[in-house]
């Protein structure tokens, strides 16, 4: 983080960095702890028994045993859970029950498309977001406040399930014009499973590093209306707030200043007034994004997107341990990454967190 | 819709932008011409290496990945065919099997089939021991006495078991996922801390089937190749493309826009949405499951004889088929789905809640009494639960409904913990013991013999005489005297036990108007891909 500070002045300072960035690592391994403690006992105290899971149910009784035993199962739970701690700090987040891989690998797997999923989302919902806020705030009780505050209103409350699939029955199913559920056609995704060197996961970024447009082309046409249904919700929730901040920020002296200085409208607004907006704004958008990366369940399962929601909610169903807290560390390092993002991001957008 | 339409022309601005480009792609949708592709939920699959896998999704890959030594054909339901055994006999004792290899066959790495990856194949599953391995450790083969009992012998494979049974069992459980035969050499290669292959065989395949599997994708798709010089003739199709896909109004929009060619699981109002479609077909079979009530006989009073004779008569058996299941199930009121040697097709129970009322009013309880009933959450049980619980209800019986997460309520069964449960059971192997000795055998009925994987011991029911009869039954070498045998004790079965057998599912799979040979297996195999075409 210090790192990324854009004016070195006194040595003293430094010094001061330091020690906020060691603060900063016990803070972050006190809630990676706190975080896979909560979510193991949780885990422990569902009456669901991870190893019916696996065996099945026709498993003997002997063959439960022997499985109990092989995971570990048999054992204290705070003997699990410092067994599982002591793996996770040398990188092994262990195997997964039900897909018997290690879990990093399967979370490896299943990121990417959440990634580039919330990744668009977000943009959507920002690009669109932020300029109806601001047109809300400066127009507050016209018809355009209104419409926005009628568009957010209706992303928050209609249930994402039913978007995605009305979205995906008219532009999929009636129109044609977007790429079914899934990541890309199945002709596409053989192409990019066998002839694509995977570098990333995320379909876009690959296939771009590749060359290979076609399928560029045909991700992009799959992604676009889950992003466009997730980028809704953000969206909606974006636009509330921008609207809030900024009329907060109209009302302020030197916002009245510059209009009697005779400085054009448009400048006031889009520039003096957003550029105070965004500090707050910034959280706001990157809590959405994190959101998002946790993966949406329900959207996941109508566009068939095998992404993190489904993976860990699948995990969930049937006590797959492993896999919950290798996701759960993920999910927790996103919001942590994003706070510390956020936090240098305040820093070039306002002088005054310097 | 209507209420949308504001947003969508903000939101869909910047979409419109990007999809420009995109459209002519996205246009392409269907599906290449030499690849089958398919949609399912396969999220069920815990393993493929054919000694562990035991469900339906994954003993799918396995049939048309591996071979057994005989098999079932899906052109002759029921009948047996060689497979990589080109010939078998029984010895007079009925203890004995001799296999003759085919000559020959080879497997996918090119090494040849021989007697001794068969035999091989075989003590591999019974020293693993995973789950399905009970299918061949009833003959009587251990870890420790296998290598004696299945081995090697020139170009034949000899199994001995330790007790006699019809042989029609001996051979229906070979033709089972688990019997498939491995490529010893390259599976060995790949051993791992005395795995046998188990962890390498998670991704890869090493078999002689019409497919080879070139990826697997957990939760997500596999990809099958066929394979050249196929000893059955190569498959028609070059390639299956299975897809995961569990939400069925997702499945029908990418089957009616030609981006699958099969869907697998689609729910009853997308098969009557899709039913006047001229480019689409739907395939009705009948699949093996058998939806039941059990009732714990250690609670009070579902073990009162009386009590569970009228609750038979509180079931609406064909007022559900003829409405939420139609389609779906087939009233099957005996614990062998039909098919099956010696299945019933009789229904003998009706709904009718004056002779259920007179009945518990002989039983002691004249205002019924109040229970529980529990059920896995997903719709289509809970549906039926719903239905259940109102018809009891018309006599008395207060249900209250206990739905939980499918491992939930199935660990509290296995306890002996429930008071009734909705459950549904899938045969395990093609013979009539599967079934008969679960819900009609149980030697020892204390808690102690944790006998977790018999359903009669879960509801601490006894039997009585007819776990004999189950016992006599699969050592009866006389095919028709089995048949009868296992009608007797259905017969006796569905009017004394703690069981009540409702329906028989129906499986549909729905394609494209172009897909030709495709087979589910129906109730006794799994699915074939290499004779479809499209």
């Amino acid at each position: 983080m210090s790192t990324t500070d854009i004016s070195p002045r006194a040595p003293s300072r430094l010094k001061r960095r330091a020690k906020g960035f060691a603060g900063l690592l016990l803070a972050l391994a006190a809630t990676f702890l706190g975080l896979l403690l909560v979510t193991f006992v949780i885990s422990r105290v569902v009456p669901i028994d991870p190893v019916l899971s696996i065996v099945g149910e026709r498993a003997s009784q002997a063959q439960i045993e022997a499985a109990r035993t092989r995971l570990g199962l048999d054992r204290p739970m705070w003997e699990q859970f410092g067994i599982y701690v002591m793996n996770a700090v040398q990188g092994d987040l262990g195997q997964s029950l039900l897909t018997r891989r290690p879990v990093a690998e399967d979370v490896a797997r299943v990121f990417p498309a959440t990634l580039e999923l919330a990744t668009i989302a977000t943009i959507f919902g920002v690009l669109a977001g932020v300029p109806a806020g601001v047109l809300a705030a400066t127009r507050p009780g016209t018809w355009i406040d209104q419409l926005v505050r009628l568009i957010g209103l209706a992303g928050y409350s209609m249930p994402v399930f039913w978007l995605g699939l009305m979205g995906l029955l008219l532009f999929y199913g009636i129109l044609g014009w977007v790429g079914g559920p899934g990541r890309l056609d199945s002709g596409f995704e053989m192409m990019f499973e066998f002839d694509v060197p995977r570098v990333t996961g995320m379909i876009l970024v690959d296939t771009a590093l590749a060359g290979k447009w076609d399928i560029f082309a045909n991700a992009v046409s799959h992604i676009i209306l889950p992003a466009g249904v997730l980028g809704y919700y953000s969206m909606a929730y974006i636009s509330r707030m921008t609207r809030s901040f900024m009329m907060n920020e109209l009302s302020q002296e030197y916002i009245t200043t510059a209009r009697v200085k005779g400085m054009p409208e448009w400048r006031v607004i889009w520039v003096h007034a957003l550029k105070n907006v965004m500090v707050p704004l910034i959280t706001v958008i990157a809590l959405s994004y994190a959101n998002l990366l946790e993966g949406s369940v329900l959207t996941e399962t109508v566009f068939a997107w095998p992404g993190l929601g489904l993976y860990i909610t699948n995990a969930l169903f049937n006590a797959d341990m492993p896999a919950v807290l290798g996701g759960t560390v993920v999910v927790g390092a996103v919001f942590v990454g994003l706070n510390m993002l956020s936090d240098v991001l305040y820093r070039l957008v306002d002088p005054r967190a310097k | 819709m209507t209420s949308v339409s504001p947003f969508r022309k903000t939101g869909l601005a910047f979409a419109a932008a990007l999809m420009l480009g995109a459209a002519p792609a996205a246009l392409m949708a269907a599906t290449p011409a030499d690849t089958l592709v398919i949609a399912d939920g396969i999220d069920d699959i815990v393993s493929i290496d054919p000694a562990e896998a035991f469900e339906f999704s994954g003993t799918d890959l396995i049939n048309n990945v591996y071979d057994t030594l005989v098999e079932l054909d899906p052109l002759k339901p029921g009948e047996l065919v060689p497979g990589l055994a080109e010939s078998w006999s029984v010895s007079d004792d009925g203890l004995t099997f001799t296999f003759k290899m085919k000559s020959g066959v080879t497997f996918s790495s090119g090494n040849p089939v021989t007697a001794a990856d068969a035999a091989w194949s075989l003590q591999r599953v019974v020293k693993l021991d995973k789950t399905p391995a009970f299918i061949l450790t009833q003959f009587g083969l251990k870890a420790d006495n296998v290598e004696q009992m299945i081995r090697a012998e020139g170009d034949s494979v000899v199994m001995t078991i330790a007790k006699p049974f019809a042989p029609s069992m001996v051979f229906n459980c070979l033709t089972a996922q688990l019997a498939s035969v491995i490529d010893m050499k390259t599976v060995m290669a790949n051993e791992v801390n005395g795995d046998m292959g188990n962890e390498w065989l998670k991704s890869n395949s090493a078999g002689t089937g019409a497919y080879v599997l070139r990826s697997y994708k957990p939760q997500d798709s596999y990809v099958l190749e066929a394979r050249e010089g196929h000893w059955r003739g190569d498959a028609k199709l070059k390639r299956v493309f299975m897809r995961h896909v569990s939400e069925p109004a997702t499945q029908r929009l990418l089957l009616e826009k030609g981006d699958i060619d099969v869907a697998r699981g689609l729910s009853t109002t997308d098969i009557e949405g899709i039913s006047g479609n001229a480019d689409l077909q739907v395939m009705d079979d009948l699949d093996g499951y058998i939806y039941y009530l059990a009732m714990n006989q250690k609670k009070e009073p579902l073990n009162n004889p009386k009590v569970l004779e009228a609750m038979r008569y509180l079931v609406d058996y064909d007022g559900m088929v003829n409405s939420f299941l139609k389609g779906q199930m087939i009233v099957q009121q005996s614990f062998l789905p039909r098919g099956y040697l010696g299945a019933l097709e009789d229904t003998p129970y009706t709904f009718d809640v004056a002779k259920a009322k007179a009945l518990l009013a002989e039983a002691g309880f004249p205002d019924g009494f109040t229970t529980t009933l529990s059920v896995r959450n997903d719709p289509a049980r809970l549906e039926m639960a719903q239905a259940i619980q109102n018809t009891l209800g018309q006599a008395g019986i207060k249900v209250e409904l206990k739905p939980g997460a499918g491992a939930e309520v199935l660990g509290d069964y296995r306890a002996r913990n429930h008071e009734i449960t909705l459950q549904a059971w899938g045969p395990d192997y093609p013979d009539p013991h599967t079934n008969a000795s679960t819900f009609a055998w149980n030697p020892n009925n204390t808690d102690d013999a944790k006998l977790t994987g018999v359903l009669a011991w879960r509801n601490a029911y006894d039997p009585g005489e007819l776990t004999g009869m189950v016992d006599a039954a699969v050592q009866e070498r006389d095919t028709e005297k089995r048949r009868a045998m296992y009608q007797e004790i259905q017969q006796k079965h569905r009017d004394t036990s703690a069981f009540i057998s409702m329906f028989q599912s129906i499986a549909q799979t729905a394609m494209r108007a172009n897909v030709q040979g495709f087979h589910t297996g129906g109730t006794l195999d799994g699915v074939t891909y290499w004779l479809t075409t499209k």
